[in-house]
């Protein structure tokens, strides 16, 4: 692989690149702003697993863990992200894959954000996130991650 | 190399990598449906990592029998959705799927994005589906070689049935034609389309082509155009290219597809071409792995080697050629190893 930027913290466990699920769940059909965070993690050198829209819960972690991938990160513009972020993180759980780190965008108030967060979202991106500020985010969370695997 | 053969085995004390089966814990898993194992392992292959490689070796008697489907064809033809077609026909017949879908890394950043997941629809509780995306990682003969490694894995793994996505342009990142024993390209019908595939040396690879989008106009002479071609060129062990039209929007043309391809693996077993293609993928395969390491054998030998680095100061300075430096580098190197 050529040089990146900056070739160690891109890479997630074991020394490969940090591969990122990016999934929109629920019914709206605006994707543009996953879209364009999908581009922004390759560009940093990250494998990113575009699932698209209207995922279900179930189809998201079942996909994360096809894929091997450290990061889901879940786009939700439809209000419905007290339902459907809960639900993958349960899903997580149960399917013994809760080492899977879940981050979050879109409007999400900050008492939703919060609550999120207790529940084990590791990061919540409001609309006006700067793409460095979610890739930092990202490789932090990805670096953590391959620390304690 | 070989696992031991289970008739020559007593049972392994606990905590031993052996088994009953001969097979090592990690292996074992695969073989009893572990998806996240299969997950992990695939990861570890494509990193090209040493413990991969000892589960291969135990998973590699298990493994050669499946049809290895290659979908190969210009951007945006179709070839996921096809897959997504070919993936629901099959699970209807009872066969288990498993799909390798790679496409390029970003030669700058290193990164991809990795897209043909979205055509996919599937009941996520199937366990008789596994697909997965690769990055081609550019690094040159690395990815064939973890796409031979997947799929092995995805077959150990209980897959009837393995298909590979690549996208195949001027360059073909993957060598599919080294893989596959079936090779779909897939093109659609616009005049022009058909001429880059040809330059683009898919025509000759193709033991099956699809007319995809087969519903918009044009398509039937793009596929008599392909049928007229294809009866032209030498057939290849008795087996003439099949041109089939397909229209995932008007789901028409899947079962056509999948009656093309089980003719083409029954003409190769018919016609022997089949086990000679098997012995012609394993040389190939086995002069990539040897060619590897010599050229790693070569590297780590001439690094920071003073005999080298004198040899290269003569080409800098044009008191050598780098023809009569290349000849003692070689001579020094086949002296020394
Ligand atoms: N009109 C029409 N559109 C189709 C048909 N099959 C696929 N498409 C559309 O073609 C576009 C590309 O489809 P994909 O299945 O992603 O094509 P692909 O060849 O896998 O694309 P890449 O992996 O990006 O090279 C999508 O918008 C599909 O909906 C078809 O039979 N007719
Ligand atoms: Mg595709």
């Amino acid at each position: 692989m050529p040089e990146g930027k900056s070739a160690a913290p891109t890479h997630g466990a074991k020394g490969r690149p940090i591969r990122v699920l990016i999934a929109k769940p629920g019914l709206d059909g605006h994707d543009r702003g996953a879209k364009v965070v999908a581009r922004a993690l390759r560009d940093a050198g990250m494998e990113v697993i575009y699932a698209g829209l209207r995922q279900t819960p179930e189809d998201i972690v079942g996909a994360a863990m096809e894929e091997d991938v450290d990061l889901i990160g879940l786009s939700i513009l439809s209000g419905a992200h007290n339902v459907l972020i809960p639900r993958v993180l349960a899903l997580l759980k149960a399917r013994k894959a809760s080492d899977i780190v879940v981050f979050a965008g879109g409007i999400i108030p900050d008492e939703d954000a919060a609550r999120l967060k207790k529940l084990g979202v590791k990061a919540v991106f409001g609309p006006g996130a700067s793409l460095e500020h979610i890739i930092e985010t990202a490789r932090g969370l990805a670096a953590k991650r391959a620390a304690r695997a | 190399m070989r696992a031991p053969r289970a008739a020559a085995r007593r049972p392994a004390p606990p905590g031993a990598t052996g088994s009953k089966s001969g097979l090592g814990p990690v292996a074992k898993r695969i073989q009893a449906g572990d998806r996240r194992a299969l997950a992990r392992l695939i990861s570890d292959v494509e990193a090209g990592r040493p413990e991969a490689r000892s589960v291969l070796r135990e998973l590699y008697p298990r493994t050669g029998r499946a049809p290895i489907i290659g979908v190969t064809g210009p951007l945006g033809v179709g070839k996921s959705s096809l897959i997504n077609e070919l993936i629901q026909l099959l699970r209807s017949k009872g066969k288990k799927v498993g799909v390798i879908a790679v496409d390029p890394s970003s030669p700058f950043s290193g990164g991809a994005v990795l897209g043909d997941r979205i055509r996919i629809e599937r009941d996520p509780d199937d366990t008789g589906v596994f697909f997965r995306s690769m990055a081609s990682r550019g690094h040159a003969g690395g990815v064939s070689q973890s796409t031979r490694d997947a799929i092995r894995l995805l077959e150990a793994f209980g897959m009837d049935v393995v298909i590979v996505e690549t996208v195949g342009s001027g360059q073909v990142d993957v060598e599919i034609h080294q893989i596959a024993t079936t090779r779909v390209v897939v093109v659609v019908p616009h005049l022009g389309d058909e001429v880059q595939t040809l330059k683009a040396g898919l025509f000759e690879i193709a033991d099956v082509f699809v007319v995809n989008k087969s519903e918009l106009p044009g398509a039937e002479r793009a596929a008599k155009d392909l049928r007229e071609l294809a009866s032209l060129s030498v057939a290849r062990d008795g087996w003439t290219p099949r041109v089939v039209p397909t229209s995932v929007v008007e789901r028409r043309g899947t079962e056509d597809l999948w009656q093309a391809i089980l003719d083409h693996e029954e003409a190769l077993h018919q016609s022997g071409a089949g086990e000679r293609a098997r012995r012609e993928r394993a040389e190939q395969e086995l002069r990539e792995l040897l060619l590897e390491r010599i050229e790693r054998m070569a590297r780590e030998e001439l690094a920071d080697d003073t005999a080298w680095t004198s040899l290269l100061d003569g080409v800098v300075a044009r008191e050598t050629d780098p023809y009569t430096a290349a000849d003692r580098a070689f001579h020094e190197l086949r002296r020394r190893l």
